[in-house]
């Protein structure tokens, strides 16, 4: 923490008005949303955002702010500039991570508790379609060309790949224990899987002749840290489709892959038990939550430097930011 | 007095009705149930399921994944006494059932391990002498329960990062109290803890329940405990739940107890909720509409050992499973923050142990600073150079 706050003065510097936009993290433990504003990385506010707030999206518009309330089984939806809470929509019990629709039309959810994965139309605000998947459904992604919804099943260990025109699993891919999280190249062609306990990334070819394919796993060492605490969680890829950020949470670090190769170029020493990341819309910034030190690191991306801790709320979980 | 039951899903698949499957894996679970008193607290009573429960969850989950795989896991429930044991075995065996989870004790799993041959596969997921990870280990069993000596390693690790070092260690009569008692003194020396003074609490048997026994334990425990040298903690090692429960609080000098009663060491408690834990309780209350204990848990790993294993070989073949489960290869999450993977030494399952006070997880060894070349979960336990066990060798 002494080396970011060292960096904390380079960061306002490098700080411009120009590009700002609003950052939403949501607080685990203290049942919050906090708001910062990426020109100044200041903390606008925080509101009350319903109990153990999660998962966070926006609309493709900006307008609305959606937010898993685990422990309501609900997913609220707050106005994203006056914070006030508009609706609720069904999500089934427990809902942890989403993915939307492109056009914001769709909510993709993990239902941990149920096995399932619901379908929820924003508009209408009624479920669509609930999809029986593996034990413990948890990473969500949609494919860019919107064909296959993504899920991650965290006991059974799978990427299932779902068809989003009649819902049924297409294909499955067993990766390593406990999938956390997926994500998808911005062009379409690689799917990335991370395995909190296997302590790997799998890489995946979604659109190999024949079906998906496994290609390789990437692995994380950082000397002077135990093995088991490399635990990759949260990612992000450049739109370039140069560079995967992994967040490996207990190890307080993001490791920067190189997507061409596949090897780990950088470890960023973060926050505490770093958990989500996200991007600015410029991709300028990438955003990272401490669940453990209750705060936000900012990485500049291209330098793939840590220039700014900014504290937020208790035990910040996801983070997304305002599309321009 | 004991009943011999079925928790069988698999009664028709074992004639064979149906369309072949891909690849079908039935599972045993074979408790041996001892005459047995009640617990000292009502919230300590065996449930009828114990441990069955846990397999069913297990083959739930397992076929959860399995139906994405053309896989069809199945498992079979049997209860029985020490003296129809060896009879239930055998017809397990004789359906064709060649991978047992085995809940007994120590020289019942041992006949039966023998009994079965080397073409069966035990997973132990009860006994906890650390003998049987030692001299008496077998090369068919698997040991998904800890040993004694991980879970007195894992309270001695919390007690010395606490710098508690002067233990005043209270055993109870039983030879199994004695053997926990070992292996606390073994831990005491291993981790250079203090033992300062030892006391025998005697079991003299009689009723677990009387009207206001409180009075008398008030009276009794400062007593049992007064004038000891002066210690850090007590540690109780009660494997037979007479006395361990009644010295918080009681004891003379105002000093923590550990081991049984105060903090003691599970492989897993039903308010356990990191690491994804909630998942499980709610899945496990939802099917058993009770609270899990660790036997249920422990047969549950088992059965996903099993289920990984499958999974990860196509195979149901026990000799391919044990070879794959031994391997650099395998791993299982399993709601500890970490891997869990088995000693190639001696067939035990590396796994931390979670330290509770009965209400939630208060702390989880091993302890931050306890390292290891291989893993820091070897730091509990017998390690390789320190186990004589044989079978395992090549």
């Amino acid at each position: 923490m002494k080396q970011l706050a060292a960096l904390t003065a380079l960061g306002l510097a490098l700080a411009s008005p120009a590009f700002a936009s609003k950052v939403y993290v949501s607080n685990e433990k203290g049942n919050t949303i906090t708001v910062i504003d990426s020109a100044t990385w200041e903390v606008l506010t925080e509101f009350p955002a319903g109990n153990r707030p999660r998962g966070i999206g926006i609309s493709p518009d900006g307008k609305h702010l959606y937010v898993c309330a685990s422990d309501d089984d609900t997913v609220r939806v707050f106005d994203a500039e006056t914070y006030e809470e508009l609706w609720t929509l069904p999500s089934g019990p427990d809902p942890e991570l989403f993915t939307m629709h492109p056009d914001g039309s769709l909510l993709y959810i993990a239902n941990e508790d149920d096995n399932l994965v619901t379908v929820v139309d924003t508009a209408s605000h009624t479920i669509v379609a609930e999809i029986p998947v593996g034990v413990e459904p948890e990473g969500m992604a949609i494919s860019p060309d919107t064909r296959f919804v993504i899920n991650t099943s965290e006991t059974t260990n799978m990427a299932h790949f779902i068809d989003t025109t009649d819902y049924e699993i297409k294909h499955n891919i067993l990766v390593d224990q406990r999938p956390r999280y997926a994500v998808y190249t911005d062009d379409g062609t690689g799917l990335f899987v991370s395995s909190e306990i296997g302590g790997t990334v799998s890489v995946i070819d979604p659109n190999a002749d024949g079906g998906p394919q496994l290609l390789t796993k990437i692995g994380f060492e950082v000397a002077g840290v135990q093995p088991e605490w490399l635990q990759p969680v949260g990612m992000q890829v450049t739109a370039d489709n140069k560079w995967l950020f992994v967040a490996l949470g207990p190890a307080n670090r993001v490791a920067v892959v190189d997507v061409a190769t596949n090897e780990v170029v950088k470890y960023i020493l973060v926050g505490q038990r770093v958990w989500q990341l996200g991007f600015t819309p410029d991709q300028k910034y990438l955003i990272t939550t401490n669940g453990n030190s209750n705060d936000v690191t900012i990485i500049d991306v291209d330098a793939q430097k840590a220039v700014k801790s900014v504290q937020v709320g208790q035990q910040p979980w996801g983070v997304v930011v305002a599309p321009d | 007095m004991m009943g011999r039951f079925l928790l069988a899903l698999a009664g028709c698949a074992l004639i064979g009705a149906g369309p072949v499957r891909a690849l079908e894996v039935v599972s045993g679970v074979l408790r041996v149930d001892y005459p047995s008193q009640l617990p000292i607290s009502r919230y300590d009573l065996r449930p009828d399921d114990l441990g069955f429960a846990g397999a069913v969850l297990a083959t739930e989950d397992n076929q959860t994944t399995g139906r994405f795989l053309g896989m069809e896991f199945l498992s079979e429930s049997v209860a029985a006494t020490p003296e129809s044991a060896p009879d239930a075995l055998d017809r397990m065996i004789a359906d064709g059932i060649r991978l047992i989870v085995v809940m007994a004790e120590a020289g019942d799993l041992l006949a039966l391990a023998d009994r079965a041959g080397d073409d069966v596969l035990i997973l132990n997921a009860s006994a906890r002498d650390t003998a049987l990870r030692d001299d008496q280990c077998r090369a068919n069993i698997l040991h998904v329960a800890p040993s004694e000596a991980m879970m007195a390693d894992a309270v001695a690790q919390f007690a010395l990062w606490k710098q508690w070092r002067r233990w005043f260690l209270i055993e109870g009569s039983n030879p199994a109290d004695r053997m926990l008692a070992d292996a606390y003194r073994r831990a005491a020396d291993k981790f250079g803890a203090t033992i300062v003074e030892t006391r025998v609490f005697e079991d003299t048997g009689g009723s677990r329940r009387t009207d206001t026994g409180h009075v008398l334990v008030q009276r009794q425990i400062p007593v049992l405990t007064q004038n000891a040298r002066e210690h850090d903690l007590i540690i109780a090692a009660d494997a037979s739940d007479v006395f361990g429960l009644y010295l918080p609080f009681h004891a003379w000098d105002p000093r923590p107890v550990m081991g049984a009663g105060g903090l003691h060491p599970v492989t897993f408690h039903a308010a356990h909720e990191a690491w994804g834990a909630t998942q499980f309780q709610r899945r496990f209350e939802k099917l058993a509409t009770r609270y899990v204990q660790e036997e249920d848990y422990q047969v549950w790993l088992a059965l996903r050992v099993i289920g990984e294993a499958v999974i990860r070989t196509n195979s149901n073949d026990p000799g391919v499973l044990r070879d794959y489960i031994l391997s650099d290869a395998f791993e299982l999450a399993a709601f500890k923050g970490r891997p869990v993977d088995f000693r190639p030494w001696n067939g035990q399952m590396r796994q931390p142990v979670l330290l509770t006070d009965n209400k939630l997880t208060v702390s989880v060894s091993p302890q931050e600073g306890y390292l290891h070349q291989r893993s820091t979960l070897d730091t509990l336990g017998l390690d390789e150079p320190e186990s004589a066990c044989m079978a395992f060798e090549e």
